[in-house]
C-alpha cells in the first residue's frame, strides 16, 4: 500500500497543476533548484556536525552516554543507541541529521535501531528553534507552558517511534 | 550562539573520552572521516532533495494546501476557538498546517507567523492558542518525510517509504498528546 503513495501524490500533483493550466515542468525545475541551493547552505554544517558526531563516537563518548541512559531509556522502551539523537533533535535540525544518518549508516536503514531513527527524525521537529521563530515574531517573553507541552509531545513522539517499529517490523 | 557550544561541547568530551579510553588514534583518524561522510551524506541526499523541492512546489500550485485546509477546517475550529470570530487567521492556520503536512517548510513558516502575530496581545505573555500553535508545528504531523526516506534511498535501503505508516503514528499520537498536555496545562495554570 504504501508503495503506491508516492507515485499517487506526485500524479495527483502533475495533473491538478496540468488542469490549472501552469508549466508543470518549469515550476519542478524552480523547485529543484531552490532544493540545491537549500542543500549548498546546509553541507557546511553537515560536514561540522558529522564530524563532531564520529569523533563522540571514536572516543567511546557516544558508548558512555548510552550506557549511561540506557536504564531510562530500557524503561521507556526506547533503544539506548539512540541516546544523542533523541538529547540533541529538540536543539539542532542539522545535528539531528547528522546523528541519525550516523545511526542508520551503523547500524544499516533496515535495522531496528536504523529504523527507530528513521521514524524519530521524520516525526518530530526542532522545537526549540521553533519556538525561537514564533515567539520571538512576536516578543513573547513568557512563554508559559509552551515548552513543556512541546518537549512532553517530542517524548511521546520518540516513545512511538520505538513501538511502531518493533509493532510494525 | 547556542551551536557553538553544542559542537564545542561535543569535540571537547570527545578529546577528553579519547584521552581517558587511550581512544587517541580513532579520534584523529575520525575528524577527516567524518568530514568525509557530511559530504558524502549531502551528496546522497542531492537527488531526493532537489525532487522533493519540486514536487512541493508543485503541490503549492496545484492547491493541495488550500484543499486540505478545507478538510481540516471543523478540527482547526475545536483547537483555535479564536478562528470562529477571525477569518484570517483561520485560513493563516490551516495553511500553516497544511503546509507543513506536505512538508513545505518554507511556506509553512511565514504563515505560522503570521497566525501568532494575529493572537498576540502585545502583552509578551503567550497565549493558550500559541501553546497549542507551538506543539502543534513542534509535533510535526508530515506526509512523506522526504529527508529521511533519502538518507534510507542512500543506504541501500530497498523501501525507503515502508516507515511511513510507523511515521504517521507517530506523529499523530505526539501531536494529539501534545495538544491535551497543553490544555490540560492550561486549565491547571490558568490565572484570572
Amino acid at each position: 500500500m504504501t508503495d503506491y503513495i508516492v507515485p499517487l501524490l506526485i500524479l495527483a500533483a502533475v495533473l491538478l497543476t496540468l488542469h490549472r493550466k501552469e508549466n508543470t515542468y518549469d515550476i519542478l525545475l524552480q523547485g529543484g533548484a531552490e532544493g540545491l541551493k537549500l542543500l549548498g547552505s546546509i553541507l557546511p554544517a553537515l560536514v561540522l556536525l558529522l564530524c563532531a558526531v564520529h569523533m563522540l563516537r571514536a572516543s567511546g563518548a557516544m558508548e558512555l552516554l548510552s550506557s549511561l541512559l540506557a536504564p531510562a531509556f530500557r524503561f521507556l522502551g526506547i533503544p539506548p543507541e539512540t541516546a544523542m539523537l533523541v538529547l540533541i533533535r529538540p536543539i539542532s535540525g542539522s545535528a539531528a541529521l547528522a546523528v541519525g544518518a550516523d545511526l542508520m549508516a551503523q547500524f544499516g536503514p533496515d535495522s531496528l535501531v536504523g529504523r527507530t531513527a528513521a521514524v524519530m527524525l521524520g516525526s518530530t521537529e526542532t522545537t526549540f528553534y521553533t519556538i525561537s521563530v514564533y515567539f520571538g515574531a512576536v516578543g513573547i517573553k513568557k512563554t508559559r507552558y509552551a515548552i513543556p507541552a512541546a518537549l512532553f509531545a517530542d517524548l511521546v513522539g520518540f516513545c512511538m517511534a520505538s513501538w511502531t517499529v518493533r509493532w510494525m517490523f | 550562539m547556542v551551536m557553538s557550544w553544542i559542537w564545542s561541547g561535543i569535540v571537547l568530551l570527545s578529546l577528553f573520552c579519547a584521552v581517558l579510553t587511550g581512544n587517541g588514534s580513532a579520534l584523529a583518524a575520525a575528524v577527516p572521516q567524518g568530514a568525509q561522510a557530511g559530504v558524502t551524506l549531502a551528496l546522497s541526499m542531492a537527488g531526493s532533495i532537489c525532487l522533493w523541492t519540486g514536487i512541493g512546489r508543485l503541490m503549492e500550485h496545484a492547491g493541495m494546501t488550500a484543499a486540505l485546509a478545507r478538510l481540516l477546517s471543523p478540527l482547526l475550529r475545536r483547537v483555535f476557538p479564536g478562528t470562529k470570530r477571525d477569518p484570517v487567521l483561520a485560513r493563516e492556520l490551516s495553511g500553516n498546517i497544511c503546509a507543513n503536512f506536505l512538508g513545505l517548510g518554507n511556506a509553512a513558516t511565514p504563515m505560522g507567523i503570521r497566525a501568532v502575530q494575529r493572537m498576540s496581545r502585545s502583552d509578551g505573555i503567550a497565549t493558550d492558542e500559541m501553546c497549542r500553535l507551538i506543539v502543534l508545528n513542534t509535533a510535526s504531523i508530515q506526509l512523506i518525510p522526504a529527508n529521511v526516506a533519502a538518507v534510507r534511498a542512500s543506504l541501500g535501503c530497498a523501501a525507503p517509504f515502508d516507515i511511513l505508516p510507523a511515521v504517521w503514528v507517530t506523529s499523530v499520537c505526539s501531536a494529539g498528546l501534545g495538544v491535551a498536555a497543553a490544555w490540560l496545562l492550561g486549565k491547571a495554570l490558568r490565572h484570572d
